[in-house]
């Protein structure tokens, strides 16, 4: 049994340049036409995987690729099928790869087996089911790296998407777009209490005009933001209540545990000066001109 | 032994905590600030927990029961310089810190205390009238 | 797939303890990457917990575990001591509960710091906490 399993480990040993060869000619063959900068990059990295095939089944001929022999392989198609997602190949693209050198390596096995049926039938097989493993794991590889881009965007999108402004001196402003789930809360908290520090604000003015549900939860985080502002010792209030959501608020018992609530940001905005000590006086003699 | 100094600033006294609290230092603590409050007649505490990295729910019930106690002593307390990543943490955490004062930093917590001060005096002045 | 990359253990026999135990995990996940906020709600799960071993365990240990699943890594923390043991752990659970001796916050407060939580008690036969916080 020992001797079936390794022949093949074994071509892989010998035939390795003659493989490499075809399996070349075939990847040209289904791709476009490449630049020579392109061309060099996949010889290099076609050797590389076959040189750590062969040395992986050098270690453990049964191509048990979950295991550790196999750890050199996994990690080159993971950088590979990373680098393929990156530059906006697609799946079948990337795991062509792979299923791209079955015939090279059926073609090398008909030489050394030719005259064995059934050797050669059990050793095509096993060809069969370890470049099937490996062209799923690249296919698998290719996907996590997309999702791990999508994660960083909307990592990204939330950070750009809850902006603090300062309104004037001791007061800020924090205009919510969007629904507010339990991670874009710790977003704006995070950036409220830093803004905080930073422009030594006692009032926060939270506007939610642009928050289209207000339910228990979303209440709830709300409220969090005012605890957490409150222990940096800046007051919150909010703004942007539409009717619908006052009504929705009552309905739901929700308590808002004595925020100052405003329609406008406008309104809450005034409160604010008044409560800094600002007035604004309107000179009456001032005429404004427009500009035709 | 290990003591947290207190700094007296005219009406009020100031208390700096930076090293991490055990039982015998917050004992030690209460006793000397309950101490200080009457020897100085002191109408409000400071404290500033700005080195604090963790505030845990030891520490919490330190900082209620000063709260309490000095208010029996008729000052009151004021905990500033907490930082964003506790304040969120304690929030999840659901410490309540109802009695308890907070301000963004020392100058801001003094505000605070005269601002208290000059409402009780003002109470104190209408509500004698004959 | 779940993996225990790293283990240690550490004992809780006093008040330094509890400091050295806060120590190592803030040190855990600062070399995981963790982001502020999450070191801090780790940390001060872990300060609950382990005064909690001691004050009403008589003192324990916990093993601190660096987690790896699907390339995401976490903390875990068991907490496990030989001590009376909760007879109603859902009351302990319960924000203000205190057995005379102040547990307070410790439980339910370290369950909504981190990402998972578990607990086994038995009076008599002590307790074992175990909290996971991912990255």
């Amino acid at each position: 049994m020992a001797s079936i399993r390794s022949k093949l480990a074994d071509i892989f040993d010998n035939r390795e340049q003659e493989i490499a060869q075809s399996w070349l000619e075939r990847q040209a063959a289904g791709t476009r036409r490449l630049s020579p900068a392109e061309q060099h990059e996949i010889n290099r990295q076609s050797r590389e995987f076959l040189s750590a095939i062969k040395g992986a089944m050098q270690q453990d001929g049964a191509a048990n690729i979950a295991g550790p022999a196999w750890a050199p392989v996994r990690e080159f198609l993971s950088n590979f099928s990373a680098s393929r997602a990156k530059a906006g190949f697609t799946p079948t693209e990337t795991a062509s790869f792979i299923f791209s050198l079955k015939q090279p390596v059926f073609d090398a096995l008909r030489q050394e087996l030719g005259q064995d049926a059934n050797a050669l039938a059990a050793e095509t097989w096993r060809a069969t089911e370890l470049l099937d493993a490996l062209g799923l794991l690249t296919a698998e590889s290719f996907q996590k790296s997309r999702e791990d881009m999508i994660s960083r965007q909307q990592a990204e999108l939330l950070e750009l998407s809850t902006p603090v402004v300062q309104l004037w001196d001791g007061i800020l402003a924090l205009p919510l777009i969007g629904t507010l789930d339990s991670s874009r809360t710790q977003v704006v908290m995070q950036n409220l209490l830093d803004a905080i520090v930073k422009t030594r604000s006692d009032f926060a003015i939270i506007d939610i005009t642009g928050v289209p549900v207000v339910d228990t939860l979303v209440a709830q985080h709300l409220l969090k933001t005012v605890a957490a502002a409150r222990l940096m010792g800046a007051e919150c209030l909010i703004s942007g209540i539409r009717p619908q959501i006052a009504q929705t608020i009552i309905h739901l018992g929700v308590d808002l545990a004595g925020v100052v609530t405003k329609a406008t940001l406008a309104d809450a905005f005034a409160i604010a000066m008044r409560r800094i000590g600002y007035t604004v006086v309107r000179d009456q003699k001032t005429k404004i001109a427009v500009e035709r | 032994m290990e003591r947290i100094p207190i700094l007296k600033m005219g009406d009020y006294l100031l208390i700096t905590i930076q090293v991490d609290m055990h039982d015998k230092l917050a004992l030690t603590l209460q006793n000397d600030l309950t101490e200080q409050i009457v020897t100085h007649k002191s109408k409000g505490i400071l404290i500033d927990i700005s080195a604090l990295e963790i505030v845990d729910s030891f520490i919490g019930r330190m900082l209620g029961i000063i709260a309490s106690m000095s208010r029996l002593l008729d000052a009151e307390t004021v905990v500033v310089g907490m930082q964003p990543a506790v304040a969120i943490t304690l929030v999840e955490l659901g410490l309540s810190m109802k009695g308890i004062r907070t301000a963004l930093n020392v100058e801001k917590g003094m505000t605070v205390l005269q601002n208290s001060l000059r409402e009780e005096r003002q109470d104190g002045d209408s509500s004698r009238q004959f | 797939m779940i993996r225990v990359v790293n283990s240690e253990s550490m004992e809780i026999r006093a008040a330094e303890d509890v400091v050295a135990v806060r120590q190592a995990v803030r040190k855990k996940s600062i070399s995981l990457g963790f982001g502020l906020v999450d070191q801090t709600k780790v940390v001060t799960a872990s300060s609950e917990l382990a005064r909690n071993t001691l004050d009403h365990g008589g003192g324990g240990t916990v093993h601190l575990e660096i987690l790896e699943n699907d390339r995401r890594a976490g903390i875990r923390l068991i907490f496990e001591d030989q001590g009376p043991g909760i007879a109603d752990i859902a009351q302990a659970l319960t924000d203000g509960y205190t057995s005379g001796g102040g547990m307070g916050l410790g439980l339910g407060g370290s369950k909504r710091l981190s990402h998972e939580f578990d607990i086994t008690s038995q009076p008599g036969e002590g307790t074992r906490v175990s909290i996971v916080r991912w990255k």
